[in-house]
């Protein structure tokens, strides 16, 4: 890898190394309503046995509590834990706060449950190793999400934008009596776009979505959409397409491509979106 | 849009549904910005050229009717392709009252922009022309 490697994703398979800023240079809390601003929580020191430790600071929010967000330092025994970041936060969870609050479920980078901000970056907790975390390592729930408790952002807009979509196959025609046929080569249209878990990695990282969100659709909604627009056997590509040409919901999209850089299935939402928008293009001239 | 307080997920993400437009706005972006290419290398070409020269020089070149013409597209083409990208910005930052009145100011003011640079134009051409 050379050095600019480090600051260029060269493709969307590659994790991201780090950035030019590590945040953006304002000041914290900048713009922050005072109820939502993030003050110094405590700090959990490592077991008394523990050799190699690491600090995580940890974005806490109670709802019941009344009270600000917080930053939780724990000090995790890296040998009394997994290599991943996931590992760490059930460690804490078992070990030392049974509070802490997150979502997981498969631990190998197929739900899509455990997607949050790690030292900035929107990834899967649990196939981010912790040695590429920094020290101390800086975990928060996915960004522009409400926060229903510590780590577990409320999908609930981002699911009804994706419904709005109609990830479903959609035809006119009688249902055969056997099963749909589809040439190989429109098969391997749907690679690269069918894999998305819907994590909300990218659309939580998208700027165009922090701003327009109530409308913009979003490049995980966006993605899904064209995997229906390229399905060989859907017939309702002219509906999708025309629910999609809207100033606000495709192309409030400026190709600034956090979510290519930020998918932790390596797949790419900007080159789907910009498929869209060239399709369009071919409908009307 | 905070249309209704109690509203389910999906209505609320609908919101007032697809306008089926946009593309014209998008696709006349691109066009602009590619004319854009050749005109502006034109453009910044010529002014490299015309460093040395004195002020009839240069006024006789803007009226040569190739160079008119050309500074008369560079103009539609840099204040149209101008009031397209304002209007996006104004639109994704902008998110109150002031919204319509902002898209306006920036068209009225691309708008004259590019009407006092044509109408300057066409005028240093037409004294050229009547003077020769």
């Amino acid at each position: 890898m050379t050095k600019t490697d480090a600051y260029f994703i060269r493709s969307s398979d590659q994790v991201p190394q780090r950035s030019l800023f590590k945040r953006y240079p304002v000041p914290h809390n900048f713009g922050v309503s005072p109820g939502s601003r993030i003050e110094r929580g405590r700090t959990w020191r490592a077991p008394a046995n523990a050799t190699r430790t690491k600090a995580f600071e940890v974005y806490r929010y109670d709802p019941d509590g009344g009270k600000n967000p917080r930053l939780d330092t724990f000090e995790v025994d890296l040998d009394a834990c997994g290599p991943m970041v996931l590992n760490a936060l059930i460690w804490i969870k078992n070990n030392v706060d049974p509070t802490l609050t997150f979502r997981r479920s498969c631990r190998e980078g197929i739900c899509g449950s455990c997607a949050m901000n790690m030292d900035g970056t929107n990834w899967l907790a649990c196939t981010r190793y912790i040695d590429e975390t920094d020290t101390p390592a800086k975990i928060y729930p996915l960004a522009n999400m409400k926060i229903i408790k510590d780590l577990v952002p409320d999908l609930t807009h981002v699911l009804a934008q994706y419904e709005m979509i109609e990830p479903w196959l959609q035809t006119k025609t009688p249902t055969p009596g056997r099963e749909r046929l589809q040439a190989p080569e429109d098969r391997d249209k749907l690679d690269g776009y069918y894999e998305c878990i819907l994590c909300f990695c990218c659309t939580s990282g998208c700027p165009s979505h922090w701003w327009n969100g109530d409308r913009f659709l979003g490049p995980a909604a966006l993605l899904q959409a064209w995997r229906w627009l390229i399905d060989s056997r859907d017939e309702a590509t002219g509906e999708r397409l025309d629910g999609l040409e809207d100033p606000f919901r495709l192309y409030r999209c400026h190709t600034i491509l956090n979510c290519t850089r930020t998918c932790p299935k390596g797949l790419n939402p900007g080159k789907a979106i910009a498929e869209i928008k060239k399709m369009i293009v071919d409908r009307r001239s | 849009m905070e249309r209704h307080r109690i509203q389910t997920p999906l209505g609320r993400a609908v919101g007032l549904g697809s306008a089926k437009s946009g593309f014209e706005h998008w696709w006349m972006e691109r066009i602009t910005a590619v004319a854009l290419l050749p005109l502006g290398v034109w453009f910044a070409g010529s002014l490299i050229a015309q460093s040395g020269s004195d002020y009839r020089t240069f006024v006789a070149w803007l009226g040569a009717p190739v160079n008119t013409v050309l500074m008369v597209l560079l103009l539609i083409t840099l204040f149209w392709h101008a009031a397209l990208g304002f209007q996006v910005v104004i639109e994704d930052y902008v998110h109150s009252d002031a919204k319509i009145w902002a898209l306006l100011a920036a068209r009225f003011i691309c708008f004259a922009a590019a009407g006092i640079g044509i109408l300057a134009t066409l005028g240093v051409a037409v004294e050229i022309w009547t003077a020769s």
